[in-house]
């Protein structure tokens, strides 16, 4: 760790474990692959290829991984559902649409570390039986994907990509496909579908579940690019030394991405579970503006649920049951989920005193009524919905029946649509209208007092009255 | 699941789901509680309720039973709380955005929206804000037009027209809760099959310009019968009221038609309301017809008739003539004596979907009851006994056959031309006596489509003037010619012809039923049926 210098001002904080960002902002460093192997790169591919694939797949289960994109699922587990029997090929997606805001991850992997992604997913190509996988990557990362493109050319003339990989009995082939724009596309079933070439329409789970029936109908693995990269560091160390790093059922490194109102917003890789939401805040991010105080934190992408700074939080059971301030929630998927929201993408937005919840929301719903997909009708219609009743809230038509009604579309949504949007979109509105009601009340004046925005109530209530 | 529910008569209420179709589990309609009882621990019996049931545990959130199958043990809860929450959610979300334009909509009254609005709706709007706007009036083929505001974006149109039809040009753009159905811009939907959209939507998004405003649908009378454009028999349901006719949609038979039919077929019932329709029957005066009385007619005719040999008078016959019309048509002839006696043969194009090449519904009948074993194929032999002067007396019943090779140059030979048929055609004008009979939805009678299957087809509306029902005018007919005593009733003719041939053995009329039976073994199959068997088979669709 210490051999490696950085670019000043770029420094990494002490509290950081750089592992996977390593290479990000490293002084002399570029994303070619002569920067990559000059520091030991694909070693851990070789290494790899000499165990057997399920070997791979055991020590990716033993170091309890956990998926990077958001719902924190089991990564070993995961490449265990292909079916045992199965005759088709099988696909290995890596998913690098990062469009939840708030994150920004990702593309630092790809933009400055480029193998280090190749290398996972060789090494998770071979464990899954994988031969063709694809990077799919968000429109809006033009440069990345140019980047990819010369990495994979880079990496296929030194025989890491192509047939006879290194010589041994593994054939593999990486592919780059650029989204078109579209939030859904991060949806694992929604990016096979447009990967497909159709509408990003989710699919049905069941049947569809992308380990059996995934990209063509064939069993398909879908991966966050930090994810992928991990892989490389299981192999590295052994999935029981992994295991180690962070904290039990909560391993390995993550990175945060801090925006909002702190004096030094980014992206800081630390273990998992190791700090809490305090230190995050005020030691490696410079804390809050002056004179500020902590409001409300997400703590996972725009569509976890909100964390009020005035609340307390129970977390642990039996007799480690405790109950902690918002500082001290460690931050780590488990612990996140108990205090009711989700550590998700990794994506934290803070907020001070300074901010009105309720112009927030707004922003978050107009984003969410921009993006849903329109396939189901509960966050069809609510999405547009929601965004509209805060529309009208923050241009002073508010009603005081809104908060109720926000609160039960949300709750018409959530649980009830095909993919995770449904929830996306619903909890921030849910929890945002629960967490800071005042935010709120004050944007709404008695019905009463409300001129009549709906021209076609007005003609209903006059043709009432007659 | 939900056609399990269905059978347990707690029916799901769905938008997207079709039981023809591939399920999407779109619209959410659908969500039911579900659970299974626990697997208990090798040492111990299952929990049961106070009703012997195994205990069930819950899942917390509901799923759609459209997409889900069932499982032995398996609990659905459709009533609970948290089911009617959820469809109460779906209603409100579909109706925010809605038109609420029923007075005007042509779907009122068949439309499920309206309908489960009033079984799970909440009854009042909350909707403060603005509703979203969208393209109406949409002209997307020659026969449907679009109303994207009613749309509730099930997909079934979508569904049909890429899974049953292969003419994929409908789809979604623009996204959330601007998604508007739409049409590919250079290709409208102009397949033979385009009408079932409207039959499958759900709302009064897609409807028909042949139907639309034209009737409420709750005025109508309803007649099961079958469609006889082609040989394929298509079930239908054909719709009325005062004697009109407003529209022919598909009736469901699996063995027939599914739940599908052509569009070619739909538009059938305009043939009825031409202008040109027979409405009396009429003796020839000099160059021009007078009008007379059935009985006069019916006279004439035999008389006629009876002037000549049995050698000297042929029949020709059509296969759209019911089988107790044909029965009627072969007594008369062996009355007559007459030994040759045949139906025109027309073919035209058929597809790989339902529409038969042989373009009459009853070839197979005629088949069967004139003991036919190439109907059309004794044609050239009357026209050449008309050349040479030994057929004189020709009884043409319900085609034109100068459009099948008799030009009206060989039917000078024709000393005496009695002809039937429901249309003022130029044979009728060189006709000595014209009967005007009935049309395809004026009568009833049975048929033999194209794989074998006897079908009925029902009367709708009453023929026009003093035209009739073509089995009485044959009767009457036979009545005239030898005198005796002919049944009255349709089914005790079916049975007396039951008697006779062979294929309609022991059947009667009440036992065909409305999906018709099996008769005649043709070894012929539907490819759309068969299709639909192997989506089956695979489990895509539930049939």
């Amino acid at each position: 760790m210490a051999s490696v210098k950085y670019i000043k001002g770029k420094e990494p904080h002490k509290c950081e474990y750089r592992m996977i960002f390593r290479n990000v902002d490293r002084q002399g460093w570029d994303p070619s692959i002569k920067s990559y192997l000059s520091d030991g790169g694909y070693k851990e591919l070789k290494k790899a290829l000499k165990m057997k694939p399920q070997e791979v797949t055991d020590a990716v289960k033993a170091s309890g991984l956990r998926g990077r994109g958001g719902a924190g699922f089991p990564t070993g587990v995961k490449w265990g559902f292909i079916p045992p029997n199965n005759t088709k090929p099988i696909y290995l997606i890596c998913n690098c649409d990062e469009s939840e805001p708030g994150t920004f991850k990702d593309r630092y992997i790809v933009h400055q570390d480029p193998h280090q992604l190749i290398e996972g997913m060789l090494i998770s190509c071979y464990a899954v039986g994988a031969k063709v996988a694809y990077i799919y990557i968000r429109e809006e990362f033009p440069e990345g994907a140019k980047i990819l493109e010369k990495a994979i050319e880079e990496a296929r003339s030194k025989k890491y990509l192509g047939n006879k990989i290194l010589g041994k009995n593994f054939d593999c082939e990486i592919y780059v496909h650029r989204g078109a724009g579209a939030y859904i596309c991060g949806e694992e079933t929604g990016l096979i579908e447009s990967l497909e070439g159709k509408r990003p329409y989710p699919r049905i789970k069941p049947p569809y579940f992308p380990a059996a029936l995934g990209l063509y109908m064939c069993p398909t693995i879908v991966n966050n690019v930090e994810s992928l990269c991990h892989v490389k560091h299981v192999i590295a160390m052994g999935g029981e030394k992994y295991a180690q790093i962070g904290t039990p059922r909560n391993t390995g490194t993550r990175i945060l991405c801090v925006s909002g109102d702190v004096i030094n917003p980014g992206y800081f890789e630390v273990e998992v579970g190791k700090i809490t939401m305090g230190e995050l805040i005020y030691e490696v991010c410079g804390g809050l503006k002056k004179g500020r105080k902590l409001k409300g934190v997400i703590p996972g992408g725009s569509s976890a649920k909100v964390l009020s700074a005035e609340d307390s939080y129970k977390i642990g059971t039996g007799d480690s049951e405790r109950v902690i301030g918002i500082e001290d929630i460690p931050m780590d998927f488990d612990t996140m989920a108990a205090c009711g929201s989700m550590a998700g993408s990794g994506g934290v937005i803070v907020m001070d005193d300074s901010r009105d919840m309720a112009w927030i929301l707004n922003n978050i719903n107009t984003f969410y009524a921009h993006e849903s997909c329109g396939q189901c009708t509960p966050c069809r219609e609510g999405s547009l919905w929601m965004k509209k009743i805060t529309d009208r809230m923050i241009s002073g038509s508010g009603v005081p029946s809104d908060l109720k009604t926000l609160t039960s579309i949300g709750d018409n949504i959530a649980g009830r649509t095909i993919c995770a949007f449904g929830e996306a979109c619903a909890w921030p509105t849910q929890s945002f209208v629960a967490k800071f009601p005042g935010d709120f009340i004050k944007h709404t004046k008695p019905r009463n007092a409300r001129k009549q925005l709906n021209p076609e109530s007005k003609i209903a209530a006059a043709g009432l009255k007659t | 699941m939900i056609e399990a529910c269905k059978q347990a008569q707690a029916e799901v209420p769905h938008y997207c789901y079709h039981p023809k179709l591939t399920s999407p589990g779109n619209c959410r309609m659908c969500l039911v509680e579900m659970g299974m009882p626990p697997r208990p621990s090798p040492d111990k019996e299952p929990e049961l309720d106070s009703e012997g049931h195994a205990k069930i545990s819950w899942m917390p959130r509901p799923v759609i039973a459209c997409a889900n199958t069932v499982a032995e043990g398996m609990g659905i809860k459709t009533q609970s709380t948290l089911a009617k929450e959820c469809r109460e959610g779906v209603m409100e979300f579909l109706l925010i955005n809605h038109p609420l334009d029923c007075p005007i909509c042509d779907q009122a009254g068949e439309c499920t929206l309206q309908e489960y609005s009033v079984e799970h709706g909440k009854g009042e709007s909350r909707f403060l804000e603005q509703k979203v706007k969208k393209p109406k009036n949409v002209k997307i083929g020659p026969r449907i037009r679009l109303d994207d505001e009613r749309c509730v974006l099930c997909s079934r149109c979508v569904r049909f027209t890429r899974e049953i039809v292969d003419d994929d040009v409908l789809g979604f753009v623009d996204r959330g809760s601007h998604n508007v159905l739409t049409v590919h811009p250079d290709k409208p939907l102009a397949n033979n099959y385009s009408l079932n959209t409207v039959d499958i939507c759900p709302v009064g998004a897609l409807t028909s310009n042949d139907f639309r405003f034209q009737m409420r649908v709750w005025f109508m009378r309803e007649t099961n019968s079958i469609c006889t454009g082609c040989a394929r028999g298509c079930n239908i349901t054909i719709s009325s009221r005062e004697n009109k006719i407003y529209r022919q949609t598909p009736r469901e038979n699996n063995e027939v038609n599914s739940s599908w039919m052509c569009d070619s077929g739909r538009m059938q019932y305009h043939l009825l309301e031409s202008s040109g329709r027979l409405t009396e029957p009429m003796i020839k005066k000099g160059k021009s017809h007078e009008v007379v009385d059935w009985p006069k007619a019916i006279n004439q005719t035999i008389s006629g008739f009876s002037k000549f040999s049995g050698d000297e008078i042929a029949i020709i016959g059509s296969a759209r003539m019911t089988n107790e019309e044909l029965y009627l048509l072969k007594t008369l002839s062996d009355t007559l004596n007459t030994n040759i006696i045949d139906v025109i043969k027309v073919e035209g194009e058929g597809d790989d979907y339902l529409s038969h090449k042989d373009k009459r519904p009853n070839s197979n009948g005629a088949k069967a009851i004139l003991n036919l074993k190439n109907p059309g194929s004794k044609l050239n032999t009357i026209k050449k006994r008309i050349n040479d002067g030994k057929i004189k007396a020709l009884l043409v019943y319900g085609e034109n056959i100068l459009r099948f090779g008799f030009d009206e140059d060989v039917l000078e030979n024709v000393k005496f031309l009695v002809s039937s048929h429901i249309q003022a055609n130029p044979l009728a004008k060189l006709s000595n006596i014209i009967l005007p009979g009935a049309g395809y939805a004026e009568k009833r009678g049975s048929m033999i489509n194209a794989t074998g299957r006897l079908q009925l087809l029902n009367k709708a509306i009453e023929s026009p003037g003093q035209s009739r029902d073509d089995w009485e005018i044959l009767q009457d007919l036979n009545r005239a010619l030898d005198g005796k005593d002919h049944v009255n009733e349709l089914a005790d003719l079916f049975s007396e012809m039951a008697y006779q041939v062979n294929a309609l053995k022991e059947k009667t009329l009440s036992s065909i039923g409305g999906l018709g039976v099996q008769v005649i073994d043709t070894g012929e199959t539907v490819p759309l049926l068969e299709r639909e068997s192997r989506r089956v088979k695979q489990g895509l669709i539930v049939g």
